[in-house]
């Protein structure tokens, strides 16, 4: 039987407000181990949480660009449930009166453009992290975490494969990293996804019973996942068992899930509206000076590109994925009008090695402006492109400008001719047999010819000269 | 007369004319704490050392003319429900038996600005909750009129330390009555205030939503001069009002003319006894014959407000002490498995019987499928209980009833019967749940020579009507200047 897997998506997503959501605390990451937190993310007796406007005015940037509608009425509850890493043994969130809902997201996966509903946007607040003790049978808690600001996006089941609620994330990644709500760090946990997955026979309407992974913290993960639990579904039911509605946990290293809690093992979160704090209410003309506030979307960047720079679709795609890589274009863009190199240079050699060295775009140790230089030198004939390529290494080495790495290594271009001439007299000297082979009709003895001459100068003669010489030289 | 017998304002006019100093005012408190105390149990803490050294400085500030409060020298204590920087915070529980906050509440904060001088922690039911002072897990504090007997509760250390003289005032926290009820059976004036008029901010919750702390005085000046103090907007509290806050001073005068009083047909029906019920009408023929129109009106949702208030309360309750939990601080179970069982023994262990009967109820009555027919049904009872004081706040400057049915009980006489103490709320509940202000005045004693106090409820944010009316009270019966022999 052919099956459809059902997707829904609870993304989690840190907000990168500098304080907590509810006390002064800074949310920087890192950090000795409870120095970022005091009674009041701490949950000591008598303490009261005060909400952070920038926290409310993050999260409706997020449902504005998601194309959410903004609730002007909406309220705090208390999520109940003991851990150790929850001091207040409840978490402050949203419960039935979401900030955020009824927005939707563009996705397009191999060239088919699909719209994904999003259900809600609330704000909520972090929990700490518990570290097992490598030494000491105990555990202990790190606070630091406690009360930094999240929001929780909640999509509508409208995912139907690996690859969309990849696409789907990496949207929502970008959107967040467009608006500067969230950096968007998955290997440190700010931005994690819980899968919410069903299957069913093809063409059936009724959903299949779902099960739920928690803490999916990469797109590696989301993928691999996905798909192991689609295959998982399939093979209980093709067996004639039955699937169980329960949460698991993603062991990405084994590629496998376990089932964690079954859904009368489920928490009774008790949820009841947070007596500590007021609702919050917003002004229709406050939420259009957001709306008006927001900068330029993923969508709307790409089009443009399209557009103004006369890219193809899938660079501009590329380029506007991520908004650090879209803003180092657009600088290196506008310090050389060589669009199209600027674009290949991006797409080919700078992707390669941040793959390479493992490296975010905002870990690149030079300006765009630089990347703007070293097409400069290219295209002004200072040096050439082999050169070039090897230019831009170094400026990942280094950091440096690769005006000032060509000049400090000699780097230039040599068209001085009466050198060159000597260069070309010496390979010919050296090499009788080739310049024989030419002389009888032999054409591929000349690109040895002029490879060799390259050779003697490091690459840095210019091509054409040497051409120019070898044919002279050859004739006489 | 002893100057621990003697008002805030009478202390702080003898500091003034330079007739005594803090310090000796401080002296003679401790000292009555230190005659009494073996009789009362008032405290849990007594700071005599940092109140001798506060008193000290307090007066020199007072010579330099730098300490110019009213409430500056006066020694005072607090239930131990209010968070003190580096002194013991207990909540009357062994959850918390050593528990030493890093911060002060900002009531304490407010205090201190005055330079009132903090005697001490004061004994209080387990996490404020009980109208005894029986579910305190250290002791029973007793009622100064008749030691057999309770101060009531939950603020009972509050009352009976002031009654006995042991604190010139006190604060309390009122939830359900805990200020009002004590203050009558000790037979001083016990003022909650609106709800959002004193911040809650370093006041360990009980049932957030209705928990107000306020001041327990010999007089109704020394209330309002300690509002003075204690109320304001604190941006530490979501739920703090931001308003403009009155002198409260400014109220007290000798007029009631023309108010208009009205008095719940069925605060005055089954389960009074005839003393508190003969004692209230008293004070209405009182107000009548200075000037004042006293009706008689009905507020029939009354027998649905303790249920509505044990339903919120437990509910919030539930929710606020899960944080007591054996992991950060506090009580830590010595035995446990796993985690789970850590949970388990610590709380079984380190709370009290009326504390866990009330956590089990909260829980109850939030879970999945029966939120609806509990807690959601108690805030539309919530509802209605407003719109009845709203409608009767249309008529009424401000509505007079009992505190509570009967006198001060014996001690043990309810602690079978939880029910029956739950009972004992049923004039005061309804003024948490509906945020209103309400004040206790003195008003007489029973056949047994108990003190009889009188309920003033007034609009929200309209302390100076009740503090009014109750100076008003004061200046024309003798019933504030009542002191129990001990």
């Amino acid at each position: 039987m052919e099956y459809e897997v059902v997707i829904g998506l609870e993304v989690h997503a840190e907000l990168s407000t500098k304080s907590k959501i509810y006390c002064s605390c800074t949310t920087e990451f890192g950090g000795e181990e409870n120095t970022h937190c005091c009674p009041i993310c701490t949950g000591m007796p008598g303490v009261l949480p005060v909400l952070n406007k920038n926290v409310v005015e993050y999260a409706v940037k997020a449902g504005l660009a998601t194309n959410c509608t903004i609730a002007e009425f909406s309220k705090q509850d208390r999520k109940n449930y003991f851990y150790p890493d929850l001091p207040k043994a409840y978490q402050t969130s949203q419960y039935d009166l979401p900030l955020c809902k009824e927005g939707y997201i563009d996705i397009e996966v191999e060239g088919e453009k699909k719209r994904i509903g999003i259900t809600r946007i609330h704000i909520e607040e972090d929990a700490g992290k518990l570290m097992h003790d490598e030494w000491e049978t105990g555990t202990l808690v790190d606070y630091n975490r406690c009360g930094v600001p999240l929001i929780e996006i909640v999509s509508e089941p409208d995912i139907r494969s690996a690859e969309e609620a990849k696409a789907y994330v990496e949207n929502l990644k970008a959107i967040l990293e467009y608006i500067e709500v969230s950096d968007c760090k998955m290997q440190e946990g700010s931005l994690r996804a819980d899968v919410n997955l069903s299957v069913r026979p093809k063409g059936q309407k009724e959903f299949g019973t779902r099960t739920e992974m928690k803490n999916l913290n990469s797109f590696r993960s989301i993928v691999r996942a996905v798909e192991a639990e689609t295959q998982r579904q399939i093979n209980e039911i093709e067996s004639g068992g039955v699937v169980v509605q329960e949460t698991r946990r993603w062991d990405d290293n084994k590629g496998v899930s376990y089932a964690m809690r079954s859904k009368e093992e489920a928490h009774d979160y008790r949820y009841f509206p947070e007596p500590d704090l007021v609702p919050i209410v917003l002004e229709k003309e406050w939420i259009e000076k957001v709306k008006e506030a927001l900068p330029e979307l993923p969508d709307a960047r790409r089009k443009r590109y399209i557009a103004e720079f006369g890219l193809p679709e899938y660079d501009a795609g590329i380029l506007t994925s991520s908004k650090r890589l879209a803003d180092f274009f657009e600088e290196a863009v506008s310090k050389n009008s060589n669009t199209k190199a600027v674009s290949n240079w991006i797409m080919g050699d700078l992707m390669r090695i941040l793959k390479e060295k493992n490296l975010e775009v905002d870990q690149i140790p030079f300006p765009a402006e630089y990347l703007a230089n070293l097409i400069g030198l290219i295209d002004k004939g200072t040096i050439s492109g082999t050169i070039a390529k090897k230019v831009f290494e170094k400026m990942f080495d280094s950091g440096k400008d690769p005006q000032v790495i060509v000049k400090e290594e000699g780097l230039e271009v040599v068209s001085d001719e009466g050198a060159l001439v000597e260069v070309v007299k010496k390979i010919l000297e050296s090499n009788p047999q080739s310049v024989a082979d030419y002389k009888s009709g032999k054409e591929k003895a000349f690109g040895f010819l002029v490879g060799q001459a390259m050779k003697e100068t490091r690459g840095k003669a210019n091509p054409q000269l040497i051409n120019k010489i070898l044919k002279e030289e050859l004739e006489k | 007369m002893e100057l621990y017998e003697l008002t805030a304002h009478e202390l702080s006019d003898l500091i003034k004319d330079k007739k005594a100093s803090a310090v000796e005012i401080t002296e003679s408190l401790l000292n009555r704490i230190e005659e009494t105390e073996n009789k009362v149990e008032s405290y849990l803490t007594v700071c005599k050392e940092e109140a001798l050294a506060k008193a000290k400085e307090v007066q020199a500030r007072i010579d330099k003319g730098e300490a110019k409060s009213p409430l500056a020298g006066i020694p005072m204590a607090l239930k131990d429900n209010m968070c003190t920087e580096g002194i013991a915070t207990t909540c009357g529980s062994k959850m918390l038996e050593n528990f030493i906050p890093p911060y002060s509440a900002t009531v304490v904060k407010k205090l201190a600005e005055e330079d009132a001088i903090l005697l001490g922690k004061l004994n209080m039911d387990e996490f404020a909750m009980g109208g005894s002072n029986e579910n305190s897990y250290f002791k029973k504090t007793k009622n100064p009129w008749d030691l057999e007997r309770v101060p009531g509760g939950s603020s009972g250390g509050s009352a009976a330390s002031v009654a006995s003289g042991q604190a010139v005032f006190s604060l309390g926290s009122d939830t359900g009555g805990s200020i009002r009820q004590p203050a009558a059976f000790c037979g001083v004036v016990g003022m909650k205030p609106t709800y959002g008029t004193v911040s809650r901010f370093g006041l360990v919750a009980f049932a957030s939503s209705l928990d107000q702390i306020g001041p327990l005085t010999k007089d109704v000046t020394d209330c309002a001069l300690v509002l003075n103090a204690i109320t304001g907007h604190d941006k530490m509290d979501s739920t703090s009002a931001d308003i403009q806050y009155p002198d409260y001073t400014k109220a007290l005068l000798n007029d009631v003319k023309g108010m208009k009083i009205g008095y719940p047909k069925e605060y005055l029906g089954k389960g009074i006894s005839e003393d508190v019920k003969k004692a209230v009408l008293d004070a209405i023929d009182t107000y009548k014959s200075l000037g004042a129109e006293c009706e008689e009106f009905s507020l029939p949702i009354t027998e649905y407000a303790i249920p509505a208030y044990y339903l919120i309360a437990c509910a919030e309750a539930s929710s606020n002490l899960a944080r007591y939990d054996g992991i950060k601080y506090g009580y830590r179970a010595a035995k446990y498995t796993d985690l789970l069982d850590l949970y388990k023994q610590t709380r079984s262990e380190g709370f009290g019987a009326e504390v866990k009967r009330r956590i089990m109820l909260g829980t109850y009555a939030l879970s999945s499928g029966y939120y609806d027919a509990y807690y959601k049904k108690a805030l539309q009872v919530r509802t209605i209980i407003k719109q009845e004081f709203d409608k009767a706040f249309s008529k009424y400057d401000f509505i007079i009833g009992p505190t509570t049915p009967t006198t001060a009980f014996k001690l043990g006489e309810k602690t079978a019967n939880p029910l029956e103490m739950y009972l004992e709320d049923i004039y005061t509940v309804s003024v948490n749940i509906a945020g209103l202000p309400g004040l206790v005045v003195p008003c007489g004693k029973d056949s047994k020579g108990l003190p009889i106090g009188l309920q003033l409820i007034g609009k929200p944010f309209d302390e100076s009507t009740l503090l009014r009316a109750g100076y008003t009270f004061e200046q024309n019966t003798e019933y504030h200047k009542m002191r129990p022999q001990i």
